[in-house]
């Protein structure tokens, strides 16, 4: 390509990154009598703790923290974030996690103190302008997905599929239809299932067939009266669109069952498809992927569930509504299944999406997803000869590619693929998932990486096949030049220590 | 429109050239055109960032409680902690902020190490060996712990004392209509839980709030021997603060300790994101809900850190996982031991005692005023209810005006759930923390004075 002359904008530095020395904990820089913390003169009168709480309630000995300067204390922490990858590096094509860049202008909306110092528990007047932003949300992403209302208080998307899971359940009690089975396809992410469990229902697995879709016959013989509903991510975790979704939808409501869309890959419809105009009842979506709020190592997520019509009524509550004076009100829901979060939800996830997509508007939104289906067409097409897709024709927002070939050829395999795509200064992508592909690498590049990225990617993977056929043992040991090279795992396992008191045990 | 995409209309082409296509449109030329959205979102254009950043002074403006206006005195869970200058600067750090969940411990030991020492905080804290790498909030922190104890004991009943915040109750209602369990909650009298009033045979779970929701500080004893006399798991939800100073969870007996992390370092953010502490007894670890981090060794015998007993977790147990939670709020967690660190063995006593000190001076004073009382004849730490003689959400409204948030309403709070107090409409809950000085707790005193009667 002619963008070829341009240098890659998404590629972190292949040469050792600054952390490369290991860091103390911050237990091993404490130094007896040393301190950072500062507070208010406040005037209030010191009167000895155990004057106003029973000793039988004062703990005996001290919590021992650590004790740091505040200049050791920013040293470690700031050479810890040395030694971590992150947006901001370089490219993430991790599969399944839309790792697109996060704008900092929705950091600096969230760090306004006119939303962050406002108390969750304050009567709806004095936080009109929360309540405003709440409703905006909710209008927007029932129009981006198709559905008439929504809850913005699910954490992250698994909290949101549980939520679903309930409403679904709210749905079928409420009409005294018993029904204990909820359908998964088998290339679905392992929340699902968990999901799935922990809403009192028992799993079905439906298999895909060889194009990497639901298989519509096995679908039909494992539906029935007791099918709650269908979980599905469409486009599915192979990255490809459910063509039959009619078919599907019709035989799903045919025996009274719901229809539940897993939002992880929303990304790659915007504007072009929604979920309730596939027929989709309940539908979660992951802020923190399609709306660029940043994952923070992890979370914090935010997982909204919107609905159609027939289910507003059951949605968690308290619920922030236009009033009929124009001022905003907390309302529950009349058959709501009750709160799934302490408070309203990860309010400040919530303000960065609407950030995003006011920013976007509706043609920026479908640009999203057309580059983001434009890259990932391209990757694939682009790297075939090295790392064939697992499925050839047309993907959306991420493909799914096999290492087969270089597993049979040389023995490397797709772990080691990724393994040494960290050596060339890429994040990997997500490797062997979805469970139905052989040596699974799942790339998703998002639509805010540039050609040049892209090529530059495709490039170090060329790198990596030619030595896999030169020195395929060297893929064995790699990455070497990271902070640190591969891990033992089993022993993590076998011996747990998950505090630095049971390290020092 | 504001623009984060990189690419030219050539690159476009050229790219659509490459791969036999002439349009964008092209590639979704295979979804059905049936379902195909036509005309686009319905959604108004993109704006440039200073545009949207108007939009959003007008919303910020229309919120009236923000702490700027009004002097917090309000809690129940949410607290107005000093966060210093550096805690939020290392904590916006950008490799912490825009990183993914550490699958790749090579590229990922930044995270992992600050989870570690996360962990070994809420560990010391809680006074019980194992904690995991965060939970969403206190609330789903409590519905792990019934799933735990549902679990370890092969039983469903879970007794849970009123005095555990009303929010967490009823979020452990709403997803015990997914795994059955049936929630028993036993009343409080004067601020304590009244186990004998409740049939205990059975249970699965014991569940006590330190202090509980009303600031009272409960004798956990007499919960604990509940909880082995009936071979259940013992749970205490905690003020994180409050355990700076207080006899750990721990120190109590506990199984399982569960607490709202958002005092260490979170603002008060309307609610979220915040962080649920988790933290239990070794013979429980293979029940543990989320992520754990563990340390290790690469293949170069250095020290690592890696996420660990990942055969719990839902993406390999599946149906089978012990919990569904993958996404965590480890940046809360990362934040809270970056606080942790700057607060120190002396600085969380500090922080703790000053709590107790404000709280206590209010009391005292408040309860000089006519018609104010107490609720309960037993300790409290560093909050406290207070009956008033008029409706509690009339007597915070009046006081907004004087630029105090005197605190919640005991009925608003428990919408309907409940509350475990007589007209409860009467009751306000009232917090102090290290950042009210005795010049804003007078004044807290006159307002509530003046709006009393």
């Amino acid at each position: 390509m002619a963008t070829n002359v341009s240098a890659p904008g998404g590629r972190a530095a292949s040469a050792p990154l600054l952390g490369h020395e290991s860091e103390p904990t911050m237990f091993e820089l404490s130094v007896s009598g040393r301190s950072s913390y500062q507070l208010r003169t406040t005037g209030v009168p010191a009167t000895p703790l155990d004057q106003l709480v029973p000793a039988e309630h004062l703990s005996k000995g001290t919590v021992a923290l650590a004790e740091l300067s505040e200049r050791d204390l920013v040293a470690h922490f700031t050479r810890l974030s040395h030694r971590q990858y992150s947006v901001d590096l370089g490219a993430y094509p991790l599969g399944s996690c839309t790792m697109k860049y996060n704008p900092k202008f929705c950091d600096a909306i969230a760090a306004d103190p006119g939303l962050n110092t406002v108390h969750p528990g304050v009567p709806a007047e004095l936080a009109q302008g929360w309540l405003e932003l709440l409703v905006s949300l909710e209008e927007k992403l029932c129009v981006i997905t198709g559905m008439s209302a929504a809850t913005l208080q699910p954490a992250a998307g698994a909290a949101g599929e549980l939520t679903g899971l309930l409403l679904m359940r709210a749905f079928h009690q409420s009409r005294r239809d018993v029904r204990n089975r909820v359908l998964i396809p088998d290339s679905a992410h392992g929340t699902n299932p968990a999901s799935v469990t922990l809403g009192g229902y028992e799993v079905t697995t439906i298999p895909s067939n060889d194009r990497g879709l639901v298989d519509l016959e096995a679908l039909k013989c494992s539906l029935g009266p007791d099918v709650a509903g269908i979980m599905l991510t469409n486009p599915n975790t192979v990255g490809l669109f459910e063509e039959e979704i009619i078919e599907i939808a019709t035989a799903v409501h045919d025996v009274g069952g719901l229809l539940y869309y897993d939002g992880a890959n929303l990304n790659a419809i915007l504007g072009a498809v929604r979920p309730g105009d596939m027929g989709f009842d309940i539908v979660h979506m992951n802020l923190h992927k399609t709306f660029a709020t940043p994952h923070g190592g992890g979370g914090p997520g935010a997982g909204p569930v919107a609905v159609s019509a027939r289910l507003e009524e059951f949605l968690p509550g308290p619920r922030a509504v236009r009033g009929a004076n124009g001022a905003y009100e907390w309302q529950r829901p009349a058959h709501s299944i009750g709160r799934v979060h302490g408070w309203h939800g990860n309010a400040m996830v919530l303000a960065r999406a609407l950030a995003y997509i006011d920013v976007h508007g509706g043609d920026g939104l479908t640009r999203v997803a057309q580059l983001a289906v434009l890259n990932a067409n391209w990757l694939r097409k682009r790297i075939e000869k090295t790392l064939p897709a697992a499925y050839d024709r047309v993907c959306m927002h991420e493909c799914v590619l096999s290492a087969t070939k270089l597993k049979e050829a040389y023995g490397v395999r797709g772990l080691d693929v990724a393994k040494a795509l960290l050596e060339e200064g890429f994040h990997a992508p997500t490797v062997y998932f979805p469970l139905i592909v052989d040596e699974a690498l799942m790339f998703e590049p998002t639509e805010t990486e540039s050609p040049q990225t892209l090529e530059a990617l495709a490039e170090a993977l060329e790198r990596i096949e030619q030595r896999a056929i030169a020195d395929p043992d060297s893929l064995h040991r790699a990455p070497q030049t990271t902070p640190v090279s591969r891990v033992d795992e089993a022993r993590a396992a076998r011996h747990l220590v998950a505090t630095e008191d049971a390290a020092s045990r | 429109m504001a623009d984060y995409l990189p690419h030219t209309n050539e690159e476009v082409d050229s790219m659509l050239g490459f791969l036999g296509m002439s349009s964008l449109e092209q590639l979704f030329d295979h979804i059905p055109a049936a379902v195909r959205l036509s005309g686009g979102l319905d959604l108004a254009p993109g704006q440039s960032e200073p545009d949207v950043a108007d939009y959003f002074s007008r919303l910020t403006r229309a919120n009236k409680g923000q702490s700027a206006a009004l002097t917090c005195f309000a809690g129940a869970g949410a607290y107005d902690h000093e966060v210093p200058a550096v805690v939020k600067m290392l904590s916006s750090r950008s490799e912490f902020v825009t990183a993914y969940t550490p699958y790749q411990p090579e590229v990922a030991q930044g995270v992992l190490q600050a989870i570690f020492e996360y962990q070994t905080l809420v560990s010391r804290l809680s006074g019980l060996p194992i904690a995991n790498a965060s939970l969403y909030d206190g609330a789903t922190a409590l519905v792990e712990a019934l799933n735990m104890a549902a679990g370890a004991t092969g039983r469903q009943k879970m007794i849970v004392s009123t005095g555990v915040h009303p929010h967490w109750r009823q979020v452990a209602r709403t997803f015990a209509a997914g795994t059955g369990h049936e929630l028993v909650e036993v009343p409080l009298l004067d601020g304590r839980t009244q186990w004998e009033s409740v049939d205990l045979a059975d249970a699965a779970a014991i569940v006590a709030s330190y202090p509980n929701y009303l600031g009272v500080l409960e004798d956990l004893a007499e919960a604990k021997r509940w909880g082995v006399e009936h071979d259940a798991l013992f749970v205490v939800a905690a003020d994180p603060v409050a355990a700076g100073v207080l006899k750990s969870a721990g120190e109590w007996g506990a199984d399982v300790f569960v607490a709202e992390g958002q005092p260490f370092g979170t603002p008060l953010a309307f609610g979220g994101p915040y962080l649920g502490l988790f933290a239990c007894r070794s013979e429980q670890v293979r029940r543990l809900p989320g992520r754990i981090v563990g340390e290790t060794v690469d293949s170069n015998d250095r020290r690592a850190f890696v996420t660990t007993l990942r055969a719990r977790e839902q993406d390999i147990r599946r149906e089978r996982a012990t919990s569904n939670v993958c996404t965590n709020q480890t940046l809360m967690a990362v934040t809270a031991a970056i606080q942790l660190g700057w607060l120190g063995t002396q600085g969380l006593r500090e922080v703790a005692t000053r709590c107790a000190q404000g709280a206590h001076y209010l009391f005292d004073e408040a309860l000089k005023i006519d018609g104010v009382r107490a609720t309960s004849t037993l300790p409290f730490f560093r909050e406290f209810a207070l009956r008033v003689p008029k409706k509690a959400s009339d007597v915070l409204r009046a006081m907004c005006d004087d630029g105090v948030l005197g605190g919640l309403s005991v009925g608003e709070l428990c919408q309907g759930f409940d509350p475990s107090i007589d007209d409860a409409e009467n009751v306000m809950l009232v917090t102090v923390t290290e950042r009210r000085t005795r010049e804003q707790i007078d004044h807290y005193v006159d307002t509530l004075r003046k709006a009393v009667r």
